[in-house]
């Protein structure tokens, strides 16, 4: 299965609740070889971010992020498990659900099978 | 013949739902065949007799039923080409049936989905109940709770949660949450007369669970517990209505044999040495329920137990217990010295057997003025008419006489 892994910051962050937590890097290299990560990137903040509309045909932009996104997606990556456990220990290892927070979401399945 | 038909009911719903769950990878259509088996039984078995092998002929019949239903939705080729590809289950006897209600167990109280959406998924593919009957005990509308099953099925499927019992390192995490759901089931039927079904099905449950898990003592100390708490069901309200403290319940009317049962159960858990939350509040009820008469309880004994449970599973809730049995045993000003940090704190404000208890205290300490106000606090807390009146006859007696009886905490009633 197929999963969006959105990596969030935590607005209540206090320092030192991700003391011990593991290194990024090393998690990016455990899961790529584990066939585990398809992709995945950090993303630029709220303050960079665009939102489009089309509305009545026009275009809308409004600068800044959706409002009820505010500013906390900071990466996604994408994982392909053989079920949700296995999701959850993936993103248990992710730094960020130790200093922010990390949203699970299955992906709609192809028509493949 | 109808009654013999309810019993296979009961021990095979959750049998058949499991083995179809595990066939078809569809829980609708799991407990779709399953009723379906069931219907066909009630109207076939009455003129032939019951099968020698029941579990068998309902699990065929309800296979045969998927088959049929998987072959008919043609939009659903893929489906059809794994169940083609599968060697089909028969069997011949009940014995033969795998018994996948562990895996069922863990799927239902799987933490990624809500509290309420286990407890419902619990009630109806673990004990049976219809979306009706589950509605109903939650006073949700039908609707509500169905959309509720449908929900929590759904996320199940869509969100990969896997129907399986789950591996040795996890289940540290997973166990008590199964716990959890099975104790709150019983809660709610322990705590009001009229849903007593909800905790005979709990027992029932947490007695599967076990016999599936004989080496957890935590779910052992769970069952333990159940029995020792149910024992005492017959003395806990007396025929107005009303609650009866632990102290002022006829110990002839409590369920012997249960308690028995409970205390084996509980001693059998603590031997495995690996002391949890429900082993150790099991052997606590295990000291009430087998003292004679209230006054000679082992209070000694349940302050140590007490101090053990507030070690390893600290709270407030658990601290005013601690407390309550110190008093027992120092006397009333020992135990406001430790109730008195918990009204400072703050924490249990809004609970009224905080200040239920510490009017207890303060009345058997002499300080009657302190007393009636702590039990007007608790008046204006409880929660049901019940809790209401006992409170109100409480705070008669103290403002009636300068000194009380001995004393009794009131919540252990509960």
């Amino acid at each position: 299965m197929k999963y969006l892994m959105l990596v969030c910051t935590d607005p209540n962050y206090t320092p030192g609740q991700d003391d011990g937590a593991p290194d990024v890097v090393d998690w990016v290299t455990e899961m790529d070889g584990k066939g585990i990560r398809l992709m995945g990137n950090r993303t630029r903040p709220a303050s960079d971010a665009t939102t489009v509309r089309v509305r009545n045909r026009e275009v809308l932009l409004t600068d800044g992020p959706y409002a009820e996104t505010k500013d906390q997606i900071a990466g996604f990556d994408v994982l392909e498990c053989a079920d949700l456990d296995e999701a959850i220990e993936v993103a248990t290892k992710h730094p960020m659900a130790w200093a922010g927070m990390i949203e699970l979401r299955p992906f709609w399945p192809n028509d493949e099978d | 013949m109808q009654d013999r038909i309810a019993g296979i009911y009961a021990d095979g719903w959750s049998r058949i739902v499991a083995t179809m769950i595990r066939f078809t990878g569809d829980w609708d259509l799991a407990e779709e065949c399953a009723q379906d088996a069931f219907a066909q039984a009630l109207q076939k078995w009455p003129k032939t007799g019951i099968p020698d092998q029941p579990l068998a002929w309902l699990t065929t019949t309800a296979r045969n039923r998927a088959i049929d239903r998987i072959r008919r939705a043609s939009t659903e080729a893929a489906k059809l080409r794994e169940v083609a590809a599968m060697e089909p289950p028969s069997y011949p006897n009940d014995n033969e049936i795998p018994d996948e209600r562990l895996e069922l167990m863990f799927t239902c109280c799987h933490p990624a989905l809500n509290l309420e959406a286990q407890v419902a998924l619990v009630l109806r593919s673990l004990a049976g109940m219809s979306t009706a009957e589950i509605a109903r005990a939650f006073l949700v509308p039908e609707r509500t709770m169905g959309q509720r099953l449908f929900r929590a099925k759904q996320k199940i499927a869509h969100a990969g949660i896997p129907f399986r019992v789950p591996p040795g390192h996890l289940l540290p995490d997973r166990l008590p949450a199964v716990l959890h759901v099975l104790y709150l089931l019983f809660n709610e039927g322990y705590g009001d007369p009229g849903k007593a079904g909800l905790a005979k099905e709990a027992i029932r449950l947490a007695r599967v669970l076990t016999g599936l898990m004989p080496d957890e003592p935590e779910a052992l100390g769970m069952l333990a517990l159940m029995l020792l708490h149910d024992a005492r069901r017959p003395a806990r309200v007396d025929s107005a209505g009303d609650l009866v403290t632990l102290d002022d319940q006829d110990r002839s009317l409590w369920d012997q044999a249960q308690i028995a049962e409970g205390t084996v159960l509980c001693e059998r858990a603590l031997r495995r040495r690996r002391a949890g939350p429900f082993q150790l509040q099991a052997a606590i009820a295990a000291c009430h329920a087998i003292a004679p008469t209230a006054a000679e309880t082992d209070w000694p004994q349940i302050v140590g137990l007490y101090g053990e449970l507030a070690r390893i599973a600290p709270g407030p809730i658990v601290e005013l217990n601690r407390a309550v049995a110190t008093g027992m045993v120092e006397g009333p000003d020992a135990a406001l010295a430790l109730v008195d940090p918990i009204v400072e704190s703050g924490q249990l404000d809004g609970y009224y057997l905080l200040h239920a208890t510490r009017a207890d205290l303060l009345r058997r300490a002499g300080r009657e003025p302190e007393s009636m106000a702590s039990y007007r606090a608790a008046l204006d807390l409880a929660p049901t008419d019940a809790e209401r009146r006992f409170l109100r006859r409480r705070l008669a007696t103290v403002a009636a006489s300068e000194h009380g009886g001995p004393g009794e905490a009131d919540f252990r009633a509960r």
